[in-house]
């Protein structure tokens, strides 16, 4: 896998972001470096949900963060409503801020906990100057009517006063407060129980729709992507390994490491065991990743040629994309 | 004596500012020799707290009634220096944040050495050669090197093997997990269910496995018990769970799973609504409000743990697949 390439890119669409060759690397002093990104592309049509999913310490968390610039890409190019991102400075780079917007994994550690949520809400509303305290006043009521809460119960309370399940939908409120193009969701769910992991999953689809908002959404569950997602894009140790419609990531699997991934999922059946001896053992360091395809180390299928030869995107049916020298049959 | 545990009509109360808050209410459950039970249930449904208390962790805010018998002997009323006796040697637990449960500054080695020397009464030496075939049993690749790291050093699945491994190294009869893969990715939580699987048919283990997922308990468990709001309302060896479902809620609770199979874009179902207030000791079935096949009688009575013969328990007035 772990493959560059840019054969998925689709020149022809109507992109809102185009990320290409886009690195991140850390510093560790020494000489060391983690090189947590290393050359992915990728572009997102207006009104599709990208999903990105990949175990953790593959860079899925860090390439998002590093499109919205935060900490800006060691090298490459982020497109964002044909404005290139990696070159702004300070003052540009905020007034995109309103388009692009991010939900974070931990619900209740991302709202501030001594501020009531008519404020939390409030905050970005009267930053960005959107109307007198009456319009702002509207506009918190329509957010968290919209996210499936009551602003008569709610307004007035503060954020430990929830469950994990309220905070989500009050961190989903203030990311649509701004009206964004672009909200980036990175692993929205994980931190919430199965049952309320569904609600979650349902308003950010009624969202999209509603506000026809473009999707990036961040996760290490295949089966959680399934249902909201047009297109996955799977990563291992800052690479791409696989893109392609979400059904077909897991009805016609190309990928080892997609299908390990795949065989992971602990499905509700008893008669079915989740079949871990897919794949063993950690993840190698991304300071000194394997040559070759990184994910070499722990392909059943690895040959000479993926230690000397990186593997390369190619196109292995219609907007199918994988990156390996011996890919599963079809 | 082939029970490792028995819990019958276990009640537990926290009194709170708002009034006694309900936890636990009248749970009966039963476990053999090597048996592996999976406690299921939403955030709040009493799951943890139900485990705690057999363990003998509850706070003293806590008030309790009923019997804990463990290998026949009654362990509830024990003073806790007794009970102490039995951590590690006979009950072990398994927290779910590998994160915070080991402590940050002493090394893997000393942490696992530790109830090695202290309970087994081995010698330094032969608690150090133990401890490298337990790092080697739990797929640890350097033993060695791994005995003088501290847990910073190492990723979360890394850091509850090392736990598993502590836990495990007294052969224990009973063993609690609880939420251990959830803080884990899905490779890594595969790997750890599985080497639990493996290790407790290897000791003849019991297994407590608490979660509020019920794919992770269908492959690894011989019997689940489903907890909503205190009550254990459904009981069933695991195939016949699956299979021949009576509770609504159990239901519920596996429709609202992603799965791989769901067609793209569509809506999951959910579960609306929320627990009720445990504070509150409301008449009738606790499901009610938020159960599709609701009548009037559930409102009104609450409907009790009803026994089909085959160990298969359930507490509802309109089971699923009864008479309507």
């Amino acid at each position: 896998m772990a493959g560059s390439g840019k054969a998925h890119m689709r020149p022809d669409g109507d992109r809102i972001l185009v990320v290409d060759d886009l690195t991140v690397e850390f510093n560790l002093g020494r000489g060391k470096v983690v090189k947590a990104v290393s050359g992915i592309s990728l572009d997102l049509i207006r009104g599709e949900t990208l999903a990105i999913v990949g175990e953790s310490g593959c860079g899925k968390s860090t390439l998002g963060k590093a499109i919205l610039q935060l900490p800006k890409p060691t090298s490459g190019s982020v497109n964002f409503l044909s404005k290139e991102l990696t070159s702004m400075n300070k003052h540009d780079l905020r007034e995109m801020r309103p388009a692009m917007q991010m939900i974070f994994q931990d619900p209740i550690s991302s709202l501030d906990p001594r501020l009531p949520v008519s404020e939390v809400l409030a905050e970005p509303l009267r930053v960005w100057n959107r109307g007198n305290e009456v319009e702002i006043n509207e506009k918190i009521d329509e957010l968290l009517r919209a996210a499936n809460l009551d602003p008569a119960v709610v307004r007035d309370r503060r954020s430990y006063e929830f469950s994990g399940g309220q905070c989500q939908r009050i961190s989903i409120a203030r990311a649509l407060a701004l009206d964004p193009t672009m909200i980036i969701c990175d692993e929205p769910v994980s931190a919430l129980d199965v049952s309320v992991q569904a609600q979650i999953l349902n308003l950010l689809q009624d969202m999209k729709d509603r506000y026809g908002l473009t999707l990036i959404f961040i996760s290490h569950d295949l089966a959680v992507v399934k249902a909201v997602s047009t297109r996955v894009m799977v990563m291992y140790l800052g690479k791409v390994c696989e893109v392609a419609p979400p059904d077909d990531v897991y009805l016609r699997t190309r990928h080892h490491y997609t299908k390990a991934l795949v065989g992971s999922v602990p499905i509700p059946d008893p008669d079915r065991k989740i079949s871990a001896g897919l794949m063993q053992g950690e993840p190698p360091s991304t300071i000194d990743p394997p040559s070759g395809c990184r994910f070499r180390t722990r392909c059943p299928a690895a040959t000479e040629q993926c230690v000397n030869e990186e593997p390369q995107l190619r196109e292995v049916a219609v907007g199918h994309f994988v990156a390996c020298h011996h890919p599963l049959e079809d | 004596m082939s029970n490792v545990l028995e819990v019958t009509g276990l009640s537990i109360t926290f009194a709170t500012p708002r009034g006694n808050l309900r936890a636990v209410n009248d749970a009966t459950i039963t476990l053999e020799q090597g048996e592996s039970i999976g406690v299921v249930g939403e955030s709040g449904s009493g799951k943890t707290v139900l485990s705690r208390a057999i363990m003998g962790l509850l706070p003293g805010t806590a008030t309790r009634t009923g019997s804990i018998k463990y290998m026949g002997n009654e362990i509830s009323e024990l003073p806790e220096k007794e009970l102490r006796e039995l951590w590690g040697t006979g009950m072990a637990m398994i927290f779910q944040d590998p994160m915070t449960t080991l402590n940050p500054v002493r090394r893997i080695g000393t942490q696992l050495t530790e109830s090695l020397t202290v309970r087994l009464k081995l010698s330094k030496k032969e608690a150090h050669e133990q401890a490298i075939e337990l790092l080697r049993r739990v797929r640890i690749a350097d033993p060695e090197g791994m005995m003088r790291k501290f847990p910073y050093q190492l990723s979360g699945g890394m850091r509850q093997r090392i736990m598993i491994a502590i836990a495990v190294s007294c052969k224990p009869e009973l063993l609690f997990a609880d939420e251990p893969t959830t803080a884990l990715d899905v490779t890594v939580q595969a790997q750890v269910l599985e080497l639990l699987s493996e290790l407790r048919k290897e000791f003849n283990m019991a297994m407590i496995l608490v979660t509020h997922d019920l794919g992770v308990v269908a492959g690894h468990t011989d019997k689940i018990a489903v907890m909503y709001a205190g009550d254990v309302v459904e009981m069933a060896p695991t195939r016949e769970l699956f299979n021949n479902m009576k509770m609504p809620y159990t239901e519920a609770l596996l429709k609202s799973i992603p799965r791989l199979d769901t067609p793209t874009g569509t809506r999951l179902p959910v579960i609306e609504g929320r627990l009720p207030d445990p504070t509150k000791n409301e008449p009738g079935c606790p499901f009610a409000d938020r159960c599709p096949y609701v009548a009037d009688k559930c409102r009104a009575e609450k409907p009790p743990l009803k026994d089909t013969g085959n160990g298969h328990l359930y507490r509802c007035w309109f089971p699923i697949g009864g008479e309507k």
